[in-house]
C-alpha cells in the first residue's frame, strides 16, 4: 500500500519533469530539421504518442489474460483503463501526423501501410470502449472485453502482414519516416528519447488515476449496497 | 466431435424448416449490389476492376445479420442455458456452431458471387478453382471471429449495433487478403495469389484457434 502511495506521489512528479526536459529539447536543442522544416519536430511527439498507444494496447491483452485467468478485478481495471488512455494516445499520432503529412508529403492521409494499421488498431480498440459503455458494470461483459482485448492483439501481426499487400506503397516515405534522413544530429536521438520516455511516465500517471478512480468508484457501489 | 456435428446438424435442422437467414440473404445481397452499383455508376468496361471490393464488402454486410441470429436464436426460450446444462465442451459447442454459420456464409456466398459477376460484367468460371479456394478461406475466417462475437453482441443491450463494430475493425485484415487475392487469382491464377492466401490461412489458423480456447468464456454464466 505504501509503496503505491509513493508511487502515486512519484509518478506526476518525474512525468513534470521529463516533459519539460522534452519540451526543452526538442524546441531550444535539437536543430531545424533541413528539408522539412520547423514543423519536423511535431515527430519527438508523434512517435512518442504511437509508443506509449502500442504499450497501452499491450497491456489491455495483458491485464485482459490475466483477468480471464483469475478473476482479479484490479487487472479488468487497468484493462479498461489502458485501452482509454491506448485510444487516447493513438488519437494523438492520428492527430499529429496528419499535420506533418500535408506539408512534407502533401495530403493529410494515405493509406500507406504504417497509417492503415494505426488507424485499424484505433478502431479495435475504440470499439473494446464501445463494448464496455455498452455492456455496463456487468462481469459477463467484462469477460467479454477481455475476450476482444486479447482478440485484438492476435489481430496486430496479421494486420502487420496484411497491410503490405496494400497498393500504393511508398518506400521512399517510408525510407524517410523511419530515422533514416530525420535523425542525423544526436541531440535528435536524445529530443527522441526523452519524449518517449516523457510519454510512457505520462501514459503510466493516467492509467494509474484511471484505475484508481474505477476501484475508487467500485468500493463506492460496495459501500452503498451495504448501507442499503 | 460428435457433440459439434449434434450442434451443427440442429442449427441446418432450424435453418432449413424456417429458411429465414438463406431467404433473408439473397434479398439482403441482392439488393446491396444493386446499391453498389448504381452508387459507382461504372461504365462496363470499368466496372470488372470494382469486383473484389464489392464482392467481400457484400458478402461481409450479409453474412454478419446470419451470424448474429444463429445466436439470437439461441436466446429464445433460453436455449443457451440449455445447451450449456448439457455435458457439452464449450469447443465443442464454438465448433459447431461455426460449422453451422460457415454452412449459411456458404450459401451467401453462393448467392452474392455470381450476381457480382453478372452486375459487374466479369466471367467468373476461368478462374473458379482459384476463386473458391479464396471464398473458403475468408468464409472460415468470418465464421471463426462472428461465432465468437456473435455470442458476445447478442448477451448486450445495442446487439444490432454492437456486432459490426466489434467485428468491422478484426476482419480488416482478412478483406485487405481476401480482395487482393480475388484480384490476382482472377487475373493471374492462384500461384500469384500466395501472398493473399497466406494471409487468410493465418486469419482462419489464429483466430478459429483463439475462438475455440475463448468462447468458453463467452457463454459461462
Amino acid at each position: 500500500m505504501s509503496s503505491a502511495t509513493e508511487m502515486r506521489r512519484l509518478l506526476p512528479a518525474a512525468t513534470c519533469v521529463t516533459m519539460l526536459a522534452a519540451l526543452w529539447l526538442v524546441f531550444m536543442v535539437v536543430p531545424t530539421e533541413r528539408e522539412m522544416g520547423i514543423v519536423q519536430r511535431i515527430f519527438y511527439f508523434h512517435v512518442a504518442s504511437a509508443w506509449m498507444a502500442f504499450i497501452g494496447f499491450f497491456l489491455v491483452a495483458g491485464a485482459s489474460a490475466v483477468y480471464l485467468w483469475n478473476g482479479s478485478a484490479g487487472a479488468d481495471r487497468i484493462a479498461a483503463a489502458s485501452a482509454e488512455v491506448g485510444v487516447l494516445f493513438c488519437s494523438l499520432v492520428l492527430v499529429t501526423g496528419p499535420i506533418w503529412a500535408r506539408p512534407v508529403w502533401g495530403v493529410w492521409w494515405t493509406w500507406d501501410p504504417r497509417l492503415t494499421m494505426t488507424v485499424i488498431l484505433w478502431a479495435i480498440y475504440a470499439s473494446y470502449l464501445m463494448l464496455r459503455a455498452f455492456g455496463g458494470e456487468d462481469d459477463a461483459v467484462r469477460r467479454y472485453a477481455a475476450v476482444l482485448g486479447i482478440v485484438g492483439v492476435l489481430d496486430v501481426p496479421i494486420i502487420m502482414v496484411s497491410v503490405r499487400l496494400l497498393r500504393g506503397m511508398h518506400p521512399a516515405v517510408i525510407a524517410r519516416n523511419e530515422g533514416g534522413s530525420g535523425l542525423v544530429d544526436p541531440s535528435m536521438r536524445w529530443a527522441l528519447a526523452v519524449s518517449g520516455l516523457a510519454f510512457v511516465l505520462l501514459g503510466a500517471w493516467l492509467i494509474a488515476l484511471r484505475a484508481r478512480t474505477a476501484r475508487l468508484a467500485d468500493e463506492l457501489a460496495m459501500l452503498r449496497e451495504e448501507t442499503g | 466431435m460428435r457433440a459439434a456435428l449434434a450442434i451443427l446438424a440442429k442449427d441446418l435442422r432450424i435453418e432449413w424448416r424456417t429458411r429465414e437467414s438463406v431467404s433473408g440473404v439473397f434479398v439482403m445481397g441482392v439488393l446491396l449490389l444493386v446499391v453498389f452499383s448504381i452508387a459507382h455508376d461504372a461504365r462496363p468496361d470499368a466496372a470488372p476492376a470494382l469486383l473484389p471490393a464489392v464482392l467481400w464488402v457484400t458478402f461481409v454486410f450479409t453474412g454478419l445479420p446470419a451470424v448474429q441470429r444463429a445466436f439470437l436464436l439461441e436466446r429464445e426460450n433460453d436455449c443457451l442455458a440449455g445447451l450449456l446444462t448439457a455435458p457439452l465442451d464449450p469447443g465443442a459447442l464454438y465448433a459447431g456452431k461455426c460449422a453451422a454459420n460457415v454452412v449459411v456464409l456458404a450459401a451467401t456466398q453462393a448467392v452474392v458471387v455470381p450476381l457480382a459477376g453478372l452486375f459487374l460484367h466479369v466471367d467468373l468460371l476461368p478462374g473458379l478453382p482459384g476463386l473458391v479456394l479464396v471464398l473458403l478461406l475468408g468464409n472460415l475466417g468470418v465464421a471463426a471471429l462472428g461465432t465468437l462475437f456473435a455470442a458476445v453482441a447478442a448477451r448486450t443491450r445495442a446487439r444490432d449495433l454492437l456486432l459490426p463494430l466489434l467485428l468491422l475493425p478484426l476482419l480488416v485484415p482478412l478483406l485487405i487478403g481476401a480482395v487482393t487475392a480475388t484480384r490476382t487469382v482472377l487475373d493471374a491464377g492462384v500461384g500469384a495469389a500466395l501472398p493473399g492466401l497466406r494471409v487468410l490461412a493465418a486469419f482462419d489458423v489464429v483466430f478459429g484457434v483463439a475462438g475455440w480456447l475463448l468462447f468458453g468464456y463467452v457463454v459461462r454464466d
